[in-house]
């Protein structure tokens, strides 16, 4: 059975059909904001980067600015810069033009000020969103879907119940032929000779545990103990004690699948199949890495609950702590305390959210998406200079 | 990996040491846990809050916590039977770069 979507120039499958008001620099952040609040149709990106950055670092959010845009679940892209910054508005669309979307550029400096480039934005985005919606449906699959898998404000459920429903629904789609991304490396630590022995191959397993070393050398490095955020005072409160327990819960998420490759942040998966993307443990910065890595959906798990959604991918809510569940219905879409209740198995809950994920992929919208949830952020490897 | 789902408490693995209370414990009643396949009544020694440790077993000062069949840390002290473990019992033993501790080889 089908589902109806988009089908992008590059053959890639979108689920939605967004235009995108995308800030390349933080002063660009308030036109943008301005022009997303005065169009129906559209949806935001603003992030506090853009200048003062070099070489990796500037490398990174440019991969990730480029990559939100040229995800299939983005129609058409308006850019919007200031005009004296290193992410040059000019480079970042020519680059987004060259993977094969259309995209207009606002430069605040050539427009002449705040008004005069809102104004011209508004003309801009409204003659975008017409376009993108006469852009026809067309019947794509779930082998076409990038899932991202994520959780967030953990608490001992969802390692529980959760993750181990996100991973049976994560085989489901890999029976599928679709692909999956792991992500948040820091939550690996403790767990990863477990995911190491999935490794397609002896490389792709050192690769592994070079990044997972890596994210606890910085915490040694530091001179820190992990657990001022990993576990964090929320998950110590829910009953996790070490990111050891912490990253035990957390790889349940990747249920049983062989993991290809491991992917730079905001890096697009080369084939099928299961990938660990390298991102922090940081929740916003891990789903923007991964939805620039073209994820059109992510499964984002919570004990304690927590809003957070994304501007180009639906999020699915998922929580195992059936008090969270009652606490915050507004925000979850999948109530997986019945396990811990002991009303439903694992099994069961796993197959209710993949039947899920087939109705947002077909258009139905998550809660994140009804209230707005627009959440961004990229992760730095480098200081502003 | 097994999944014991019902009850005031969750065992994952056989080689677990802990078990997760799925119901607020109080300190002084009597729960019946399947241990290692062995149904067991256990004398619940503290208050132990939803979502929290219960030591189904002895865990000596130094010893490996284990959950899901896996080491979690190590006891800071002598841990008896049904008593709560958290932050103030067992400490981690990754990414404490507060002890100075180099970084861990993992063997595969």
């Amino acid at each position: 059975m089908d589902i109806w979507g988009y089908r992008r120039p590059d053959g890639r499958a979108g689920i939605r059909n967004h235009v995108l008001i995308l800030s390349t620099i933080v002063c660009a952040n308030e036109v943008a904001d301005r022009i997303f609040r005065s169009v129906e149709g559209v949806v935001p990106v603003v992030h506090p980067h853009g200048c003062g950055q070099l070489g990796v670092d500037f490398e990174q959010t440019k991969r990730t600015l480029v990559g939100v845009a040229l995800n299939p679940n983005v129609a058409s892209v308006l850019v919007v810069g200031l005009g004296c910054e290193k992410m040059e508005a000019k480079m970042v669309a020519g680059e987004i033009a060259a993977g094969g979307k259309r995209v207009e550029t606002l430069v605040i400096q050539e427009a002449g000020g705040t008004s005069k480039a809102v104004r011209q934005g508004i003309d801009l985005a409204e003659k975008l969103v017409r376009q993108a919606r006469a852009v026809p449906l067309a019947p794509i699959s779930m082998e076409d879907l990038v899932l991202g898998l994520e959780c967030g404000g953990s608490d001992t459920t969802s390692g529980l119940a959760g993750n181990p429903a996100v991973g049976v629904a994560s085989d489901m789609l890999l029976a599928d032929g679709g692909t999956v991304i792991l992500s948040e490396t820091a939550e690996i630590i403790g767990a990863e000779h477990l995911l190491a022995r999935r490794a397609v191959s002896g490389e792709v397993a050192q690769e592994l545990l070079a990044i997972v070393r890596s994210a606890e050398g910085d915490a040694v490095r530091m001179g820190v103990d992990l657990r001022g955020t990993q576990p964090s005072p929320g998950n110590i409160a829910g009953g996790l004690t070490t990111i050891e327990e912490k990253s035990l819960g957390c790889l349940r998420k990747a249920g049983t699948g062989q993991v290809q490759g491991i992917l730079k942040y905001a890096q697009a998966p080369p084939g099928k199949g299961l990938y660990v993307m390298d991102t922090p443990g940081q929740d916003v910065e891990s789903v923007t890495g991964m939805v620039a890595g073209g994820c059109q959906l992510v499964l984002f798990t919570t004990g304690r609950g927590t809003p957070v959604g994304c501007p180009i991918a639906p999020v699915i809510k998922i929580t195992g702590n059936p008090r969270t569940f009652e606490t915050m219905e507004e925000n979850m879409d999948i109530n997986a305390g019945t396990i811990i209740r002991g009303e439903e198995t694992i099994d069961q809950v796993g197959k209710r959210i993949y039947d899920l994920m087939r109705a947002v992929a077909g258009g139905q919208l998550t809660k994140a998406e009804v209230l707005k949830h627009y959440e961004f952020a990229i992760t730095r490897i480098g200081p502003s200079i | 990996m097994e999944s014991e789902q019902r009850g005031m408490v969750v065992v994952i693995d056989f080689l677990d040491n802990v078990a997760t209370a799925v119901e607020d414990l109080k300190a002084g009643e009597e729960i019946r846990v399947c241990i290692a396949g062995r149904d067991t009544l256990l004398r619940i020694a503290q208050d132990v809050p939803f979502g929290h440790k219960v030591a189904i077993a002895p865990i000596p000062k130094g010893r490996e916590v284990i959950k899901y069949g896996e080491p979690i840390g190590t006891s800071v002290t002598d841990i008896k039977l049904g008593e709560h473990v958290h932050v103030h019992n067992m400490v981690s033993n990754r990414g404490r770069g507060d002890l100075q501790m180099g970084v861990q080889e993992e063997q595969l």
